[in-house]
């Protein structure tokens, strides 16, 4: 599933206008500790959180993620989100909660890290 | 001891938590042009950035070294205190004492630590307190 997929199934918003939309999903997850999240961190993958500082850009650049899942509505800081268009990282933006966001990758064949 | 190929060191300052990830985004970057890439590169760049972050949380500021051997990549951390007072402890999965501040932001996991040793071909630690503590990592390369 490419990003631009996974934002049509989940409803949600992307938010950088210079993202790659084109990037294949190759898992998804959902954590708000960074360093729990640099331990199962995997190129190409989709990761939902509630985290909004510039840090979850970074650590997303450094994974070289396909996309950041902000849920329930939170908001990018300024700062976020210029780093993610600097970076060409996409945020998608969504109302749902990172358990309704995992619930519906995990039904599109989106696995879970593999170690 | 080896010739050493690359030598560069970075500046950390405490409690940057706008810039931090940037000097492990470069280093990455440094290693990526000169051939280095795969799960290798991917282990050092978590290594770095967890010392980075903790020479941002929790030193009063210190250097990162990135050095490179025909055989290996060296990752110095060096901070100048307060050092930690029980190692064993600070090694543990869970163990932080991180700022409030720092646990807003989603750090203080106690992961770093064992993330950089799980990392790393080769590992040490060592520190004093009121004198500081300095961090070796080694990452094996393979000749391409
Ligand atoms: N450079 C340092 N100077 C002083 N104390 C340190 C340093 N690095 C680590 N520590 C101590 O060791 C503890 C464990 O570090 P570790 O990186 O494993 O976890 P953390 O930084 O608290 O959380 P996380 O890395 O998961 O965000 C820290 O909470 C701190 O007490
Ligand atoms: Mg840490």
């Amino acid at each position: 599933m490419k990003v631009s997929e996974l934002m049509e199934l989940i409803g949600a918003t992307n938010l950088n206008p210079e993202a790659n939309l084109d990037t294949e999903i190759t898992c998804g997850y959902s954590c708000d500790l960074l360093s729990w999240v640099l331990a199962h961190g995997k190129a190409g993958m989709a990761w939902c959180t509630v985290q909004t500082h510039v840090n979850v850009i970074a650590v997303s650049v450094l994974m070289e993620m396909a996309c950041v899942i902000l849920v329930e509505g939170v908001e990018p800081e300024p700062a976020s989100l210029k780093k993610a268009i600097d970076e060409e990282m996409p945020i998608l933006a969504t109302n749902k909660t990172a358990y309704e966001v995992c619930v519906l990758m995990g039904q599109a064949g989106v696995l879970p890290p593999a170690e | 001891m080896e010739s050493t190929i690359l030598k560069n060191t970075y500046e950390i300052n405490a409690g940057e938590f706008q810039t931090a990830g940037d000097v492990s985004a470069n280093i990455k970057r440094k290693l990526k042009q000169i051939g280095i890439g795969g799960t290798v590169l991917r282990r050092i760049a978590v290594a770095s950035y967890e010392a980075e972050l903790n020479l941002i949380i929790h030193s009063h500021g210190g250097k990162l070294t990135l050095e490179m051997t025909p055989s290996s990549i060296i990752l110095t951390s060096a901070d100048v205190g307060p050092g930690i007072p029980d190692l064993s402890k600070a090694m543990q999965e869970g163990y932080s004492t991180a700022s409030e501040e720092a646990r807003d932001l989603g750090f203080g996991a106690g992961m770093g630590l064992p993330n950089m040793k799980r990392n790393a071909d080769g590992f040490s630690i060592e520190s004093e307190v009121g004198k500081g503590t300095t961090i070796q990592m080694r990452f094996d390369v393979k000749d391409a």
